[in-house]
């Protein structure tokens, strides 16, 4: 239900780990939870965000959620494309609605998030 | 309906002017408009008709029930109309306060401000109150600025305000707009503020917490006594929003709960008009501690008149003139009109119409919390999420049945919210046929699982698409050309 090879927060966010760098963006789960997202901002490319820094803001009909940094590292690469197209993250929540990718992450940090299983378990609780 | 712009023609005039009889003064170039300005061409009976039209459209408090949480929709009295309509306030020029060779003509208004400002205060265990701020949020921003202004002149370096997730939505961003970083805390299980994030979050860099009592879950913080007794071991200023004031009128005041400066909204507890239907105010209260920084001038008793005064340390002006004068004699005639046992009513009244309303649904929806609720009552819609129909639905649904919705998705802390505010004005009658339309809801969707995706059906428009509305946004009317004069 959740893609096997990405990790995930209790914030639901998700992150995909290659090569020093990490893409993130926000679960399937919080996007049924946002309603219709309206509007992303993203943080700007270049700038060095520490572990659990706010990395910028999802809105949607219903609330304004902060996104944050799940990891630390420097803002390599933001997703111009939700500017125009916010439904993307709602449509396409783990390919073209990704927020924003890191660069120069320890991955050391990696490891304490959940798999898909533990997440999904944890959906499973909150949704009680 | 055709928008107002759709009725003009060209050369029609709904008033002509005198001609002019004082030489002509023109303005210089660069204050000119290099168009005239594209302004519908109507005659008055147009207008008149209109607007008619459109106020028969508009949900409004004086037609229907409207348990908006966290909004406090109560009647505003009509005496407190024809009060604010004597044209000895309205009729007034704001600019006789400006010289003090006009004080004399405005004793009475002077007189109304400086009394409204003192009957707050008493209200709320404050020292002293200014009227100035012209809405809530505009009310807290001036608290923040108060607090930092009485960091500043302590030499305090702080940072920080904390603000728990059950306070009202505004919070961050007031503080923020001042210049604070926001450590927010989580709610424990019970729905109130937890005492151990609260204690870990608590520094020397703290310049204040934001606390909203009852909070926005409709409940009384149990630990508010000793949350204010740590925040000021740390030099830390307790903040009280006072969005819902409605609830504990005459029966316990924010001061002596320990709390330092608040805001008012007149427009919730003391029946000013709210929302679209008039102007806000948000007057600001202070306890001894932050007196000197309030916003000036300040209207004060000297002998035998009253004058204006601006306090040494004063933040300055948050608002042309005394803000919303016209709110403050609303306020007045309200709360003179009650007085103070009138005013312990209002919140008892309250409070029992909220627990009635979570007595009579308790068993059809999910209560989100298990404590005593005040002046409102959550529920938490998941069960009929489930099943198809989710919080919004619900809201919609109730149009169908006559009453406005409550408010939904806030607290943001309940997934499905529904947060329910009946206030003291409400007959019994309206109240259980709310409750009755609620229980027939739950039970459809008992039933039928999802019958109310296509509700309202019988509102002037159908479901609304928000979505669209928030993502284009567009509400700038382009006219025809043959339309609007050249």
């Amino acid at each position: 239900m959740y893609p096997e090879e990405l990790k995930y927060t209790q914030e639901h966010e998700w992150i995909r780990g290659e090569d020093g760098t990490c893409t993130i963006g926000i679960t399937a789960y919080a996007t049924e939870q946002l309603g219709d997202v309206t509007y992303v901002e993203l943080p700007e490319t270049g700038v060095k965000l520490a572990k659990g820094a706010e990395a910028g803001a999802v809105e949607s009909v219903k609330a304004a959620s902060d996104i944050y940094a799940p990891v630390g590292g420097e803002v390599v690469e933001v997703n111009t494309a939700l500017d125009d197209q916010p439904e993307l993250v709602n449509e396409s929540p783990y390919a073209d609605g990704w927020f924003f990718k890191l660069k120069d992450v320890d991955p050391a940090e990696l490891s304490s998030f959940m798999d898909a299983a533990a997440y999904a378990h944890y959906v499973e609780e909150q949704s009680q | 309906m055709q928008l107002i712009f759709e009725k003009s023609r060209e050369g029609r005039r709904g008033v002509t002017l005198d001609a002019l009889d004082v030489p002509l003064a023109s303005l210089p170039a660069e204050l000119c408009r290099e168009q005239p300005a594209a302004l519908p061409q109507v005659s008055e009976f147009d207008v008149v008709r209109h607007f008619t039209e459109l106020s028969s459209l508009n949900y409004g408090l004086d037609a229907y029930f409207y348990p908006l949480g966290s909004c406090t929709m109560k009647y505003n009295p009509k005496i407190a109309e024809a009060v604010a309509g004597l044209a000895g306030f309205s009729a007034l020029h704001p600019h006789l306060a400006s010289t003090e060779s006009t004080w004399s003509q405005c004793q009475g208004a002077f007189e109304l401000i400086y009394e409204t400002e003192c009957l707050l205060a008493e209200i709320a265990g404050m020292t002293a109150c200014s009227l100035q701020p012209i809405a809530g949020a505009h009310g807290e921003l001036a608290g923040v600025l108060l607090m930092a202004a009485y960091h500043r002149d302590k030499g305090n370096a702080k940072n920080k305000i904390i603000i728990p997730d059950s306070a009202h939505g505004t919070n961050p961003a007031s503080a923020a707009i001042a210049g604070y970083d926001i450590v927010e805390i989580p709610s424990n299980d019970r729905g109130t503020i937890d005492l151990d994030s609260f204690k870990a979050a608590l520094d020397d860099s703290v310049a204040g917490v934001m606390a909203t009592c009852p909070n926005t879950h409709g409940l009384f913080e149990p630990d508010i006594h000793e949350i204010a007794r740590l925040a000021h071991e740390a030099d830390a200023l307790m903040y009280y929003d006072g969005a819902n004031l409605n609830a504990i009128l005459g029966e316990c005041r924010p001061g002596d709960l320990g709390f330092d400066v608040m805001h008012y909204n007149l427009h919730k507890t003391f029946a000013t008009p709210h929302g679209m239907g008039g102007p806000g105010s948000g007057p600001v209260g202070v306890g001894e501690r932050l007196a000197p920084y309030l916003p000036g001038p300040r209207v004060v008793k000297t002998d035998g008149a009253f004058a204006l005064d601006t306090p040494g340390k004063s933040i300055g002006n948050m608002a042309p003139f005394f803000g919303n004068f016209g709110m403050a004699v609303r306020a007045y005639a309200y709360i003179r009109q009650l007085g103070s046992e009138g005013l312990r009513d209002v919140s008892h009244a309250a409070v029992l119409n909220a627990n009635y309303i979570h007595a009579r649904l308790k068993n059809a929806y999910r209560s989100a919390f298990d404590g005593a609720f005040m002046h409102e009552c959550v529920f938490d819609a998941t069960p009929q999420a489930n099943k198809g129909t989710n919080a919004m639905d619900i809201a919609k649904a109730l149009l169908d049945y006559g009453f406005h919705a409550p408010t939904v998705y806030f607290p943001l802390t309940v997934h499905e919210s529904l947060m329910i505010e009946p206030t003291e004005t409400e007959s019994k009658e309206t109240i259980d046929a709310f409750c009755d339309a609620m229980l027939e809801i739950a039970a459809r969707v008992e039933e039928e699982g999802d019958p109310f995706k296509d509700a309202p059906r019988t509102t002037p428009v159908g479901r609304l698409d928000e979505v669209k509305a928030a993502r284009d946004l567009d509400c700038a009317y382009l006219e025809p050309a043959s339309a609007i004069a050249p």
